[in-house]
């Protein structure tokens, strides 16, 4: 894996987008490319398909949630995606940050928390995004089917949210009982 | 080769018709697992041949409800999953056990979360609880025997408040009425 601090596509994203507006981390080897959320689609389909990046490969989506986190972070809900790329044998990661407009609690939409899916770049984005979307809310434009993928359709929350009580708001008392005479 | 042969073939024997039974069943509990995790790897290894819980005559596993007298609850229950759970509960036919093994069956162990059921006896009829995380197959054993225990003090019917487990209700008193036949039925003459 190539993931010296000067990773080859650093340079590339930064030629082919002048004008946009991109930052960059390294930590431990790994490459981060922290896009806005406007530009994610595009610049994701440029890794795919420039001839020096052919990132032909979505290891993973996830979500993280920077509420309370001790560091200043450009948004509260952060989405990265772990790229490789099996022809020129590199891993890079995209980052892109999220600012709720809605109270976090509920389930309630948000339209702030919606950022353009990737499944027609990778189809194989489809079920990673829908596990980001069923922790935490956040909900992907154009996913052919975003449902919930783990939990089930009526859960009355995202519990990955760090606003979320760990042990839940009854979701596991609040069940039908069956006793000894049940057939 | 057993008592048999200690015994005069021509003798007759008194007992119980409720302890024959209860012979029987406590002899031949047929469980079906519902391992969900690191117990159901201990459940495996006592019926496997070094524990050996054939001994006990429960070392037939039904995966089928319909097959099964005692249902071994081994391991953390999701709430998504309770429903099926309880679906294979109400599948299975009297007169049937259940045994809660390990600490996540029981309490949920150390799985305090949203998404797990905090002891299956919240939701389901438990018989015995096994501890242990996982038990061995020991602790497992001793289960078993003492669902044996409690087929031993049933009674047949068993009696609802004071005993094991509820009258067998859809047994005394069928829900439906048998349609009349069209047609005799009987065995072809000649």
């Amino acid at each position: 894996m190539t993931t010296t601090p000067d990773h080859p596509t650093f340079a590339r994203v930064k030629e082919s987008f002048p004008d946009k507006k991109f930052r960059a981390t390294e930590f431990r080897g790994d490459s981060t490319l922290v896009v806005e959320p406007g530009d994610l689609h595009e610049v994701m389909q440029f890794l795919k398909d420039d001839e020096s990046c052919k990132y032909d490969f979505l290891s993973d989506v996830i979500g993280v949630d920077y509420l309370n986190y001790p560091a200043k972070m450009p948004g509260r809900f952060g989405v990265v995606y772990i790229l490789c790329s099996y022809e020129r044998d590199l891993r890079f990661y995209v980052k892109t940050f999220l600012d709720p407009s809605v109270p976090t609690e509920g389930i309630e939409e948000d339209p702030a928390l919606v950022i353009d899916s990737v499944t027609d770049i990778w189809a194989g984005a489809e079920w990673t995004e829908r596990e980001v979307f069923d922790m935490f809310g956040i909900r992907f434009k154009g996913h052919p089917d975003l449902r919930r993928i783990l939990l089930w359709e009526d859960y009355p929350g995202h519990p990955l949210r760090k606003d979320y009580p760990v042990k839940g708001r009854g979701e596991r008392e609040m069940y039908k009982v069956v006793d000894r005479t049940d057939a | 080769m057993g008592i048999e042969t200690a015994l005069p073939t021509d003798i007759v024997l008194t007992t119980q018709l409720q302890r024959v039974i209860n012979w029987a069943r406590r002899s031949s509990i047929w469980p079906i697992p519902f391992a969900t995790a690191c117990c159901g790897i201990e459940l495996m290894a006592t019926a496997s041949s070094r524990y050996d819980l054939a001994r006990f005559g429960a070392e037939v596993m039904r995966f089928s409800p319909r097959q099964s007298d005692l249902l071994i609850v081994a391991g953390r229950v999701s709430v998504k999953m309770m429903p099926v759970l309880q679906r294979i509960y109400q599948q299975m036919t009297e007169p049937r056990w259940v045994l809660s093994m390990g600490a996540c069956a029981s309490t949920g162990g150390v799985f305090d979360t949203y998404a797990v059921v905090q002891g299956v006896d919240q939701f389901i009829p438990v018989d015995v609880y096994v501890p242990g995380c996982p038990p061995r197959p020991e602790q497992l054993i001793e289960g078993v025997m003492a669902i044996q225990r409690i087929i031993d003090e049933d009674g047949i019917p068993p009696i609802g408040p004071g005993g094991k487990r509820a009258p067998l209700g859809i047994a005394i008193d069928p829900s439906h009425a048998p349609a009349p036949q069209p047609v005799g039925v009987g065995l072809p003459k000649g």
